[in-house]
């Protein structure tokens, strides 16, 4: 097996800047979920964003690439029937011995840093309006120490998920070029345990379960937050095909269309459909679309015709937006975000789309270690992702966050979510010359 | 419930697991791999009623 290769110096440049761009998507996301939420909370989800993606950057330097790893690079092998299972690297903590240099590996921990930030960001938006700082800051190292590499090993650093089509003929193993399982599904499935361990917000539902309407208060920083995260996805779509997937430099260009295309049908599907329900188009919910939609596409961007991308939108935008509902009316999971629906769903869906409408080439499986071989069997190869992040990632998760709960509570007193969170919290809201809520300023 | 609903998530992921390492033939193995999640599904749908609903917490 052999690292990741990037065809030239030219190329490792290239996916360099893909890289730097995607804590535009982290900012889009914390600008979005800031949006759907309260005015009184807004200080509180913005800091809360900075400080998860601090320390998750920090902990996956201590400890989260030694367990990642990329491909080709150390790990623990276990053997059945003659089959390995590569099921957790084995690199060295604090990235010791990595010459950060531009090889595929240091690109690879460079990726991860980012990324395993942008999947921490997700849950802020279900736990929106009542997730404490401190809590939300030791739920992302958990997650950053622990759950997201050791997904993130057996899709990209050359674990068992990857390596089904070279054990076990199944198309090239499980493919997801930018992330669709490891940041999206998994942030969303972390987002629908803090909903359930955090329980809905104070008046969200009635005593009879019917839930009542508590709209985001800012819809410029949502639309704008959507903006932003087109140019975090095109970095993290691109950088991902690069490295983990075999891509060429030039190849971006149709990642690059596949994602726009796939996130402004998802995103006018979600228009269209709200239009027709409601009168008139929801602006959260076509935000949310569009987030779905390029959730989606990180699973396929690099190996479908752009027709199939749209496509794959149309769909993603309705599951989106009949999901939110469904979430809301149905499971009375409080989500104010539609953290859940966008990420979770939306990437669901992107991952069951590259089994049912791409074509890929046999380097995509090479690149991650793996033989190359046909696409028979590769639906299968992503129904088996898809089950181990419903069957063992969203256990996992919950519990972790659960155990997490009896030590450190989750959720903010009651008081505080009267005052709000900027207050409680921080001591000051965000936007301290506009007295919106009488109640806010009683005294702590 | 709700711990038999997890139970039943892991254990559905088993099945898959297990199918995918123990069968050969596309068919059958596709075939565990369905039922394998369609536990799956029954550990979430568990999961999910097991959690309180509305103001009921």
């Amino acid at each position: 097996m052999t690292p990741a290769s990037v065809p030239s110096e030219a190329a490792g440049a290239l996916c360099l800047v893909f890289i730097l761009l995607v804590p535009l998507a982290g900012a889009g996301l914390a600008l979005i979920n800031t949006g759907l939420g309260r005015s009184r909370s807004a200080a509180q989800l913005m800091m809360s964003s900075l400080c998860v993606i601090g320390v998750a950057a920090l902990v996956y330097f201590f400890c989260g690439f030694a367990w990642q790893g990329f491909p080709g690079g150390a790990a623990h092998v276990f053997t059945i029937g003659g089959k390995g299972w590569n099921w957790i690297a084995a690199e060295p903590f604090f990235l010791r011995h990595m010459p950060l240099d531009g090889s595929p590996a240091s690109l690879a921990a460079l990726l991860g840093m980012v990324s395993v930030g942008l999947a921490a960001l997700i849950p802020l938006g279900s736990g929106a309006d009542r997730w404490r700082l401190s809590a939300a800051c030791v739920s992302t190292a958990l997650f950053a120490g622990w759950t997201y590499p050791l997904f993130a090993h057996w899709v990209w650093g050359g674990g068992w998920l990857a390596q089904l089509g070279a054990n076990y003929g199944l198309g090239h193993g499980f493919v997801d070029a930018g992330g669709a399982s490891t940041i999206q599904v998994m942030g969303g499935l972390t987002a629908l345990s803090i909903a359930w361990i955090v329980g809905p917000r104070q008046g969200k539902y009635t005593s009879d379960g019917m839930p009542s309407a508590i709209p985001g208060h800012n819809s410029v920083l949502v639309m704008f937050g959507c903006m932003l995260a087109l140019l975090g996805w095109w970095g993290l779509n691109c950088a991902g095909a690069v490295l983990f997937n075999g891509g060429q430099a030039g190849q971006s260009v149709l990642v690059a269309t596949n994602t726009i295309l796939s996130a402004a049908t998802a995103a006018i599907m979600a228009a269209i459909i709200t239009h027709t329900r409601f009168g008139k188009p929801d602006a959260s919910l076509t935000a949310n679309g569009w987030i779905g939609g390029l959730a989606a596409s990180s699973a396929f961007c690099a190996f479908v015709k752009p027709a199939a991308a749209v496509a794959i939108g149309i769909v993603a935008g309705a599951l989106v937006t009949f999901s939110v509902e469904w979430f809301e009316l149905r499971l009375s999971v409080d989500d104010p975000g539609g953290s859940i629906s966008a990420h979770a769903m939306g990437g669901i869906w992107g991952i069951l789309a590259v089994g049912l409408f791409a074509d890929i080439p046999s380097r995509a499986s090479e690149s991650t270690g793996a033989a190359a071989g046909g696409n028979s069997g590769q639906w299968l190869a992503q129904f088996l992702g898809i089950a181990t992040l419903i069957g063992f990632v969203l256990p996992l998760t919950y519990g972790v966050n659960w155990v997490l709960n009896r030590f450190v509570p989750q959720r903010v007193a009651r008081d505080g979510e009267r005052q709000g969170m900027d207050l409680y919290e921080l001591g000051a809201g965000a936007y301290p010359e506009f007295v919106t809520h009488s109640d806010e300023f009683s005294q702590r | 419930m709700k711990l038999l609903g997890f139970f039943l998530l892991l254990a559905g992921w088993g099945i898959v697991l297990t199918a995918v390492t123990l069968l050969t033939a596309m068919g059958p193995r596709a075939a565990f791999v369905f039922a394998g999640l369609g536990v799956e599904v029954m550990g979430l749908v568990i999961v999910i009623r097991a959690h309180p609903r509305g103001e009921q917490r």
